[in-house]
């Protein structure tokens, strides 16, 4: 497949340069993509490819370099161009109207200002001709992930765009999806477009693209054949140095472990009309174990987090238990009192305040558990208790900042996401529930993050890690249960289980849902 | 028969500058624009559909110079609000304040003035016609202009490409700005033909309602018509008929509240009862009925908790700076 149709280059980028207030974003990128090849564009999260594609597409404004197209050089000012020279785009976070069918979002894109039946039919046949069924009539908030990225596939298709940029298309797919994908990229590569392909998952990157640049820091640190080289190989280039693996010790005598947090029979209905209900849910977790949920997103992971970490109460008491006791009717504070510990996925608005220090935040989530060392009498706040302990997690966390306790929003996801996990951790609480762990971390934080999480549960307390990242699941679970549709299966012990047996579940197949207690054996 | 003819004719008087003013708003709010200077606008046309009128001697003149205003005094909102990206809330809010003082000082020499009526459709032979004559083809202009402007804008919206791009950027700005749309351009047109709208409102009060200049003549209209298009659900043709059940509602208690119960002695005995019972109602009462009875209806009608979302502009309120 990777002979080449047609030769020549389609894209050539010389010395792109992006500079946001004192930070390069991209230093001076050269990038070429030829005719009729899947091109890998590399780099951990903040190593700048988000922002060279947007200024590909024309949404983001380069302050200096060159872009030749076909070998002319052009100025890609807004999206409208970037579509007029034939270059389509599949964002990572959907631009897709949820308050709209999906035929009426492709129209939006399409400026031949054709009926909308008709432009339903044409993407509903050009859906089918590439396995990547749609229905145009569908309302998009109604539909999964997945179904939102078809839609998001068609519509960039039906540009006919002789460029494709795809960023972390496969974050928000099962395994299957994901190959029904990858088919429909080798077909377009045949019919002789250009793909550029960013993603962090270098084995697909090794499976699929011609070839790749990798990104560190905003500057390109290499360029090379995926093909030819290994997995470890690439996560050099990328992370720079060597990535520690993770270490997970296998549990013993799990079984005769007290069960620190149970849910039972948990069902929710749907908050607002596009969330999804919970559907009898029922788990245990242990001591001394970690359990991960996997699932496309979407699939009520976010409702399962807020019912048990009591941001949303339950109507029964006996629905979540922890360390024995019900707290299905406690709120946050009183699960907290009980031992829990809690990371919600959204990390400025929910996680963290972001106009608040860090040493604030810290007190907001800690204030009722550690009154003793935080509040003083009269209920006065002990700032340089707070402080210290700020600094603390700071330092464990090895958390990177400008000023010595800047405001939450002041940091990077990936820094305030070491802060808010290290927060939790510092309080070793005997229930651990977190959401996403690692999302847009890099890869040396995001080990150091697992490997706490691990260590944690081996010293004892229960950890429940909710996550759209099979790797990390697989990395640091003891059994692995799978979310769909509101159901939460049999956790499956992490011997027994494949990606094949999970991408199944998270696809919806048959197996194991019930009602009963889950065992873990 | 005469009599319930003009108390239809004067329903359907009330009810037009609340359902012009109000699809205005909509169509502002379904590109995700919040702009509560209604009242603002409104009293704007208002003045200036007097003074023009008056200076020129056409009512014409004075409906056109309305529009013209109120159209202006939104783009003061616009600039503010999406080219310097400044909080809609407090813009819109300072609009209202503005226009209110304005109109007041712009209007000191037009107080006590007699004004000119827009004159009433005469068609002849089917303005003669019983019943249906005056009601259907013997109305001022405004009221045709703003049932045409309501099926138009449900037609524009619902069934148009550049409808379905406003609908998509009061959704969301940010997708539909990465498809290409031009979303300020689309958030000016729109806060352009709200500020049409609430100003030619204004204008049908200066010259149709009461065709006099009273400094305050809006009298809390602009903010009727706001609560209108959320208790509609952004549904034009709801817009309609909730501008219409409030009309109803207020012509009946100001009637309630003129009428001798001893005019009732023959009615049906529910009918009688029904009217002793409002009578003894104190006046203030009878006042708040409208308010009430719209809430209660429109809030009814969007029940169904989906709908109301699929309508809702997701993006209403929040300013928009594409980054570049």
């Amino acid at each position: 497949m990777s002979e080449k149709l047609a030769t020549g280059n389609l894209l050539e980028v010389r010395g792109l340069t992006k500079i946001f207030g004192t930070l390069k974003a991209c230093d001076a990128i050269d990038l070429i993509v030829a005719k009729g090849e899947i091109h890998a564009l590399l780099g951990e999260n903040g190593a700048g490819k988000s922002t060279l594609v947007k200024m590909l597409f024309g949404s983001l404004e380069p302050h200096s370099g060159e872009i030749r197209w076909d070998g002319k050089p052009v100025r890609i000012t807004s999206p409208g161009a970037a579509k007029k020279l034939g270059i389509g785009m599949v964002f990572q976070h959907f631009s897709l109207f949820e308050a709209l069918t999906a035929a009426e979002n492709i129209a939006l894109s399409l400026d031949d200002g054709s009926p909308i039946n008709q432009i339903a039919a044409k993407a509903r046949a050009l859906s089918y001709s590439y396995g990547l069924p749609l229905d145009p009539d569908s309302l998009v908030g109604d539909l999964s992930v997945g179904e939102r990225q078809r839609i998001e596939i068609i519509r960039c298709l039906l540009q006919t765009p002789q460029l494709i940029i795809l960023d972390e298309p496969t974050s928000v797919l099962t395994p299957q999806e994901a190959d029904k994908l990858f088919e429909t990229l080798e077909r377009l590569r045949a019919e002789g477009k250009s793909i550029l392909y960013i993603s962090h998952r270098l084995e697909e990157v090794k499976r699929m693209c011609d070839r790749a640049t990798v990104l560190r820091h905003g500057k390109v640190v290499g360029h090379c054949n995926p093909r030819e080289e290994t997995a470890a190989s690439l996560a050099r280039m990328m992370v720079g140095n060597e990535v520690k693996a993770v270490v997970r010790a296998p549990v013993e005598g799990i079984d005769k472990a007290a069960a620190l947090l149970e849910i039972r029979n948990l069902s929710r209905k749907p908050a607002t009309p596009f969330s999804i209900p919970l559907r009898d849910i029922s788990l245990s977790v242990r001591a001394g174990e970690v359990i991960g949920i996997a699932g496309v997103a979407g699939n009520g992971q976010g409702e399962f987090f807020e019912a048990v970490s009591g941001e949303v109460r339950q109507d029964t008491a006996g629905a979540v238990r922890i360390r024995g006791k019900d707290a299905g009717a406690l709120g946050i504070t009183g699960r907290r009192l009980a031992g829990a510990a809690f990371v919600p996925e959204e990390r400025l608005g929910h996680g963290a305040a972001p106009r608040m220090k860090l040493s604030e935040n810290l007190l907001l989530s800690r204030h009722a558990t550690d009154k003793k060392a935080f509040v003083g009498g009269g209920g006065m706040v002990k700032a340089g208790a707070v402080y210290s302990a700020a600094q603390r997690i700071i330092e464990v966390m090895d958390v990177r900042k400008s000023a010595p306790d800047p405001e939450a929003a002041a940091l990077s996801g990936g820094n305030l996401q070491k802060f808010i996990v290290g927060r939790e951790l510092d309080r070793k609480p005997s229930v651990m529930v977190v959401n996403q762990p690692t999302w847009g971390v890099d890869a040396g934080a995001a080990a150091h993050i697992r490997q706490a999480l691990i260590e944690l549960a081996r010293s004892g307390s229960a950890v429940l890690v909710i996550s759209q990242d099979l790797d990390e699941l697989f990395e640091i679970s003891d059994a692995i249960a799978v979310m769909h549709n509101g159901e939460l299966s049999h956790p499956m012990p992490i011997a027994e289980a494949t990606f094949e047996k999970i991408g199944l579940l998270m696809g919806g197949a048959e197996s194991g849902h019930g009602g009963q207690a889950a065992e873990v054996a | 028969m005469d009599i319930a003819v003009n108390i239809l004719l004067t329903i359907a008087t009330a009810a037009t500058p609340l359902l012009v003013a109000a699809i205005g708003e909509l169509v502002v709010e379904r590109s995700g624009v919040l702009n509560l200077g209604v009242e603002g606008m409104m009293i704007m046309g208002a003045v200036a559909g007097f003074g023009a009128s008056y200076l020129t001697g056409s009512p014409w003149a004075g409906l056109l110079a309305a529009m013209v205003v109120g159209a202006l005094f939104s783009l003061l909102f616009a600039v503010m609000t999406l080219s310097l990206a400044t909080n809609q809330v407090a813009t819109g809010l300072s609009l209202t304040l503005l226009g209110l003082g304005l109109s007041g000082m712009m209007g000191t020499g037009f107080v006590g003035l007699p004004g000119e009526r827009l004159p009433y459709l005469y068609i002849p032979f089917l303005s003669d016609l019983p019943v249906v004559g005056k009601l259907l083809f013997g109305q001022d202009p405004v009221f045709y202009i703003s049932i045409a402007l309501t099926a138009a804008v449900a037609w524009f919206l619902f069934r148009t490409r550049a409808g379905l791009t406003l609908r998509s950027i009061g959704d969301s700005h940010t997708s539909a700005h990465a498809l290409g749309i031009k979303v300020i351009r689309y958030r000016y047109l729109a806060v352009l033909f709200g500020g049409a709208c609430a100003g030619l409102a204004g204008g049908q009060l200066s010259l149709v309602y009461t065709p006099q200049w009273v400094e305050n003549m809006s009298a809390g209209r602009g903010w009727i018509a706001l609560a209108l298009v959320v208790f509609a659900s952004w549904r034009p043709w709801r817009v309609f008929a909730g501008a219409y059940i409030f009309g109803m509602i207020w012509i009946g208690q100001l009637h309630v509240q003129a009428i001798d119960l001893q005019q009732f002695a023959g009615a049906p005995w529910l009918l009688y009862k029904v009217m002793e019972l409002l009578k003894s109602l104190p006046s203030q009462y009878l006042a708040m009925l409208p308010y009430l009875a719209t809430i209660v209806v429109l809030v009814l009608i969007s029940r169904n908790k989906r709908l109301t979302m699929m309508n809702t502009p997701a993006s209403l309120g929040q300013p928009f700076v594409p980054d570049r």
